[in-house]
């Protein structure tokens, strides 16, 4: 079974996100939460940066924390699921380890 | 007294990393991390130390910390060995972008590349990252 | 399967404890068991029975407690991060000679042993952290 890596900061403000995809194997999955779920948003300067992560990845990010930063979930890029906390559970059930990028 | 654990027996050894990922004493999470490694050290499991990012400045040599008026805790890195945790690994990328190289670090370390990193951490059971 | 938990982060200040809630309840809503949460650093503050958020405001300690109480889960509160910080329980307040304990219900606090028996015990160890 492949990783799942969790990210929880802005690309705006740190090099968490970049850090990740740098270590995170082709098959396994990112889950953004927190402020990292800015960079699920289409039309950022970040938006290059995610859709190289997600060849071959499959990349998810957390819907309450999306709603309550004012984001919606048609604004984020195509090919990035939305889970809910449930999801967030069941991506740590498919995936053996969880490494939190913090 | 015995201790819930010592109850476990031999059992399962499980692979342990500890991923490091920030710069001493701008925040707490060094030094404690450290002081995780110590304790984890006598449960007989196996331990590695990763130091990627700012991480790497953690066991940059020459810390002097008589200024700020905080403890240095940077020979603590050097007393790991006794309690049998040998596998620290430094990324060369976040080395050379700081400008750094493996005899900037104060204690034998090996230095390896983010993509063998990458395959070394796919390979852990529990990572706890600070 | 079997969930550990760490938390790093205070409470109110980071987000952290509240994700580690909302995951909790969702891992018991699926019928998981949470072994154990274990608080480390500054998440040690998510212990004080001293706090007292706002009425219209979450009162993220008693959260916790009743979580706990609910679905018999450990909270393990570290005792060298405690100590730093001003997190005491009866018996530490009395070793330390301090005038009173602030522990909440439903919290223990002991050493980071358990937070290495929980990755080796647990099927999953998650970190909610800064």
């Amino acid at each position: 079974m492949s990783m799942l890596h969790t990210v929880n900061k802005s690309p705006f403000e740190r090099n968490t996100l970049k850090s990740c995809i740098g270590h995170a194997l082709p098959d396994s999955a990112i889950l953004l939460i927190e402020d990292g779920v800015i960079a699920a948003v289409r039309g950022t300067a970040h938006e290059g940066t995610m859709r190289d992560a997600m060849n071959g990845r499959k990349v998810y990010v957390l819907g309450p924390d999306l709603m309550a930063r004012g984001l919606s979930t048609d604004q984020v890029i195509d090919g990035i699921e939305v889970v809910n906390y449930e999801g967030f559970v069941e991506l740590t059930e498919k995936h053996d380890k969880v490494q939190a990028w913090v | 007294m015995s201790e819930p654990w010592e109850d476990e027996g031999p059992g399962e050894v499980k692979k342990f990393m500890y991923v490091n990922r920030k710069a001493p004493y701008g925040t707490i999470y060094a030094l404690e991390s450290l002081e995780v490694v110590l304790i984890a050290a006598a449960f007989e499991q196996d331990v590695s130390m990763v130091f990627i990012d700012d991480g790497v400045y953690q066991l940059k040599k020459g810390q002097d910390t008589q200024q700020i008026g905080m403890k240095n805790f940077s020979p603590t890195y050097r007393a790991l060995e006794g309690y049998d945790v040998e596998k620290l690994y430094v990324e060369a990328e976040s080395l050379a972008e700081r400008g750094l190289t493996e005899e900037d670090m104060l204690v034998p370390v090996e230095v390896m590349s983010r993509d063998d990193l990458a395959r070394l951490m796919d390979e852990q059971d529990v990572i706890l990252s600070f | 399967m079997k969930y550990g938990i760490l938390v790093n982060e205070g409470p109110y200040q980071h987000q952290a404890a509240d994700t580690a809630y909302q995951f909790c309840k969702a891992a018991i809503d699926r019928g998981h068991e949470v072994f154990r949460v274990f608080f480390y650093h500054d998440g040690v503050n998510n212990g004080t029975r001293f706090a007292v958020p706002p009425q219209d405001d979450r009162n993220i300690t008693v959260r916790w407690t009743e979580l706990a109480q609910a679905n018999n889960i450990d909270l393990v509160i570290c005792i060298a991060a405690a100590q730093r910080r001003g997190i005491l329980d009866e018996g530490e307040a009395k070793r330390q000679g301090k005038d009173g304990n602030n522990i909440a219900p439903g919290f223990r606090i002991s050493g980071l042993g358990q937070l290495i028996e929980a990755g080796i015990q647990c099927d999953r160890l998650l970190v909610f952290g800064d």
